[in-house]
């Protein structure tokens, strides 16, 4: 990498980088028990569904939609995981694609609804949150359905790393994710229909099929979110994840990601995630109270948001 | 008899400037109460201009005007309104989630302490639209459920509704049928027997020369002359619009354009396209020819091109490019493109740029998979090396060409645009108003393009209200006309007046075009 692009990655990522630092300096000095290997690892364990999560609402953001539905999309994969491995006794392999699928043909839903009929993807999505929701009691008969140890090899450290499979799975998503958006043609053309559709049509170019894959993908994710999800609690829990969709899209805001679509990365979210996930372990550590915590994390998203939009002014 | 009517409003002088250009330039009109004003001109002669600054929508850069004797400068249209001037604009302005009542009084609503008094609401706007003759248009309906020319006519009925003592109407029967035409024109009768002045707009020169009393013609911004509408025929009428009499037009003053490159073969033939107000166009474009197609807004030109580009769907009638005989009907702009369809559209910001993104994202945009990218991956250097070598043949100015293109200017934001279509090396090119709102350097540069293009064999259709634009850069001139394509003009035939002549004939003969 030569100096321009290492300059130009400074910019990008570097204040947000610098937040998250802050944070783990001043928890650091403030609580003798933060800067430890245990902390980083239990943070590193709890944050792959979000990390998935977010990986596709940048997606979904970037074409100028949102995905309201994501928590309970997770909840009903996460239901399927369950009742195919407890009732049926599947073997999890099998289960997986399955719990995969049943994300993607969710998001495939929201996209030719949304998409087909020309329906805004916010109102689409939040009738999905609460389709899946119910499907979900549905199939779990509103019971949480215990799995045990035979779905914990996701969520467990692998031996030697000290990391989950789980983790690294949701590693590779930012890395794909931020691959596909930065190097791909398909990731330009979501990056231009969501700045202005109007345009990309007029250019000659059917916008549709990448608006689509974006939901399926957003889905999808959901599903992996599932599986992971239900491995650290070892249950597929028909409330799992509920008001999970606010944090992802708190994530990519803080991220710099724009909620009028045209802008956004996944790496940032990424860090977004970071910093909710650090300041969520660090408050509990100091032993601040629950509704304190809410505070302090909902005043991070909006002081986040407002030193990017300073910036952006100031660029221009 | 006019003569005897006493004066309404009096400019003797004003001029708009919107920064190096000049819309209106030391232009006078007087407007007596008790007579219907007619103000031609063609497309860009400053007609909108001049009644928005009398109604206090556009403020103008220097102005005198009396107003019943006193000074008048309204800085806002509720200002206006005071002096009892009104204005139904070519563009709707009613709210389209509300009633027809509620838009016709919507700012004097009858109410109680702030409650709306609905009974008394929709028996007023019952006898606003009665008097039009419109009893058919339920007060209760929302505007929005209603057709184009029923709208016109709420917002007319609005209009005359408030008491005025100045009505301004710009192109009112656009899109009105004949009957409701005739209601309109005989409460105008009404409105002049009582003493209101009034300045109507048209295309329609019949019209004018049946309601008029007197005629006041602009052209280019300048100030023609005010006539007796009884002294001028319609022809005269185009004269005067044209400024051409006798004089050597502009296409025989240069050297005669590009007629070594036409290679006479045929780029695309366009057969009996219609959709929307477009009806049956046939023509033809060759190689290396830049074809001009001239007449009025609203005649149908932009519609025509967004038909063969396929960003709106022809109802019938089709193109067929080159040598390939058979037929095609575009679904999509994707369709076009890839038969070697270019189009830089009227609009840039709404539908020719993505603003926010850099001059790079746009200008590789619509070659994205064809030139820069394998496999699905995108070639980043092939795509700088492109940009780089396209904005310094077009001398774009910029820092980089990672600038967003939203902070370029007007005339570089438009070569980024055909930048775009170079990129895809397309071999037919559509131009929409090319050179709108953009610096006469950047233009020159353009005209060269285009003239370039032609050269290398390209066809090249260029649509324009600025006549002399088109005579300056094409090697012929078709003239649409109320949805039709009514003549095709070469060599010496390419004057103004002949354009100008055409280009009002569709709107003449009524009967046949309501």
């Amino acid at each position: 990498m030569n100096k321009k692009r290492l300059f130009e990655w400074l910019v990008q990522y570097g204040g947000l980088s610098l937040v998250l630092v802050a944070l783990v300096l001043f928890f650091s000095i403030q609580s003798e028990n933060f800067f430890q290997r245990s902390t980083f690892t239990s943070i590193a364990n709890q944050i792959p569904d979000l990390t998935l999560i977010a990986v596709g609402m940048t997606l979904v953001l970037v074409i100028g939609g949102i995905d309201l539905s994501v928590g309970s999309i997770l909840a009903l994969s996460s239901a399927m995981l369950g009742l195919l491995m407890v009732d049926y006794s599947w073997p999890l392999w099998a289960a997986i694609p399955v719990c995969i699928l049943t994300g993607a043909l969710c998001g495939l839903l929201n996209g030719c609804i949304a998409i087909g009929f020309r329906i805004p993807s916010f109102i689409v999505t939040l009738g999905m949150l609460e389709i899946a929701r119910g499907a979900t009691k549905v199939v779990t008969d509103s019971q949480t359905k215990y799995i045990g140890s035979s779905i914990e090899i996701v969520g467990d450290p692998l031996p030697g790393v000290l990391l989950s499979p789980a983790f690294l799975l949701a590693l590779l998503a930012v890395i794909a994710g931020q691959f596909l958006l930065s190097q791909t043609v398909f990731g330009r053309y979501c990056i231009a229909i969501g700045t202005n559709e109007e345009t990309v049509r007029m250019s000659g170019i059917r916008a549709w099929p990448y608006s689509m894959t974006v939901f399926v993908m957003s889905g999808a994710l959901c599903g992996l979110a599932g599986l992971t999800h239900t491995s650290r609690l070892s249950s597929a829990d028909p409330n799992a994840a509920i008001g999970i969709e606010l944090s992802a899209i708190a994530a990519c805001v803080i991220g710099g990601t724009s909620l009028m679509g045209g802008r956004g990365s996944v790496i940032s979210s990424f860090i977004g995630v970071l910093i909710i996930a650090v300041l969520q372990t660090g408050l509990a550590q100091l032993g601040v109270s629950d509704a304190n915590k809410q505070i302090t994390t909902g005043m991070v998203i909006v002081i986040a948001v407002l030193i990017d939009a300073l910036r952006s002014r100031l660029q221009k | 008899m006019s003569a005897h009517k006493p004066s309404l409003l009096k400019i003797s002088s004003v001029t708009k400037r919107y920064g190096e250009t000049t819309v209106l330039n030391n232009c006078r009109l007087d407007v007596r109460a008790g007579e219907i004003h007619a103000l031609l001109g063609g497309n860009g002669a400053g007609k909108s201009t001049l009644v928005r600054i009398i109604s206090g929508l556009v403020p103008p850069t220097k102005c005198h005007m009396e107003f019943q004797e006193k000074s008048y400068a309204p800085s806002n249209k509720r200002e206006a309104e005071q002096y009892g001037v009104e204005i139904v604009q070519q563009e709707l302005n009613l709210i389209p989630t509300l009633s027809v009542a509620e838009n016709i009084l919507l700012t004097r609503m009858p109410n109680r302490a702030g409650v709306i008094r609905y009974g008394q609401l929709h028996q007023m706007a019952k006898q606003a639209l009665e008097r039009l003759g419109l009893n058919d248009i339920p007060t209760t309906a929302l505007v929005g459920s209603l057709g184009v020319g029923q709208q016109q006519m709420v917002e007319i009925a609005a209009a005359l509704d408030r008491d005025c003592k100045l009505l301004i109407l710009d192109e009112p029967t656009a899109t009105l049928s004949i009957s409701e035409t005739e209601a309109l024109f005989e409460w105008l009768n009404k409105l002049r027997e009582r003493g209101v002045g009034l300045i109507y707009i048209s295309h329609r020169l019949d019209e004018v020369a049946r309601l008029a009393d007197r005629i006041t013609v602009l052209r280019d911004g300048e100030y023609v002359g005010t006539y007796s509408a009884q002294g001028v025929s319609t022809e005269e009428m185009v004269h005067l619009m044209s400024g051409e009499t006798q004089q050597v037009s502009a296409s025989q003053s240069k050297t005669l354009p590009s007629q070594q490159n036409q290679q006479s073969s045929i780029a695309m033939q366009v057969e009996g396209i219609s959709g929307g107000i477009v009806q049956n166009v046939h023509f033809n474009v060759n190689r290396g020819e830049r074809l001009g197609i001239a007449g009025l807004v609203g005649s149908g030109r932009t519609e025509l091109l967004r038909l063969i580009f396929g960003a709106d769907v022809a109802s019938a009638g089709h193109l067929k490019l080159f040598d390939d005989p058979t037929p095609h009907r575009f679904h999509h702009p994707s369709e076009a493109v890839k038969a070697g369809l270019a189009m830089v559209t009227e609009d840039r910001k709404e539908n020719g740029l993505l603003l926010t993104q850099s001059i790079r994202t746009n200008s590789t945009l619509a070659a994205m998979i064809r030139k820069f990218s394998q496999a699905g991956l995108i070639h980043h250097r092939a795509e700088s090396e492109s940009t780089n070598a396209h904005c310094n043949t077009m001398e774009t100015r910029r820092s980089s060409i990672e600038q967003p293109v939203g902070t370029l200017s007007g005339g570089n934001q438009q070569k980024v645009v055909i930048a775009k279509w170079l990129t895809v090396d397309a071999s037919i090119f559509l131009f929409d108003e090319p050179t709108r709102g953009i610096d006469v350097p950047a233009r020159r540069r353009i005209y060269h393009l285009m003239d370039q293009l032609a050269q290398q064999g390209k066809a090249v259709v260029i649509v324009s209200s600025d006549i002399e634009e088109l005579l300056e850069t094409c090697d012929r001139i078709a003239v649409m006309s109320n949805g039709q394509l009514v003549e095709s003009f070469t060599g010496s035939e390419m004057t103004k007046d002949q354009i100008t002549q055409a280009a009002f004939s569709g709107y003449l003969d009524r009967q046949t075009t309501a």
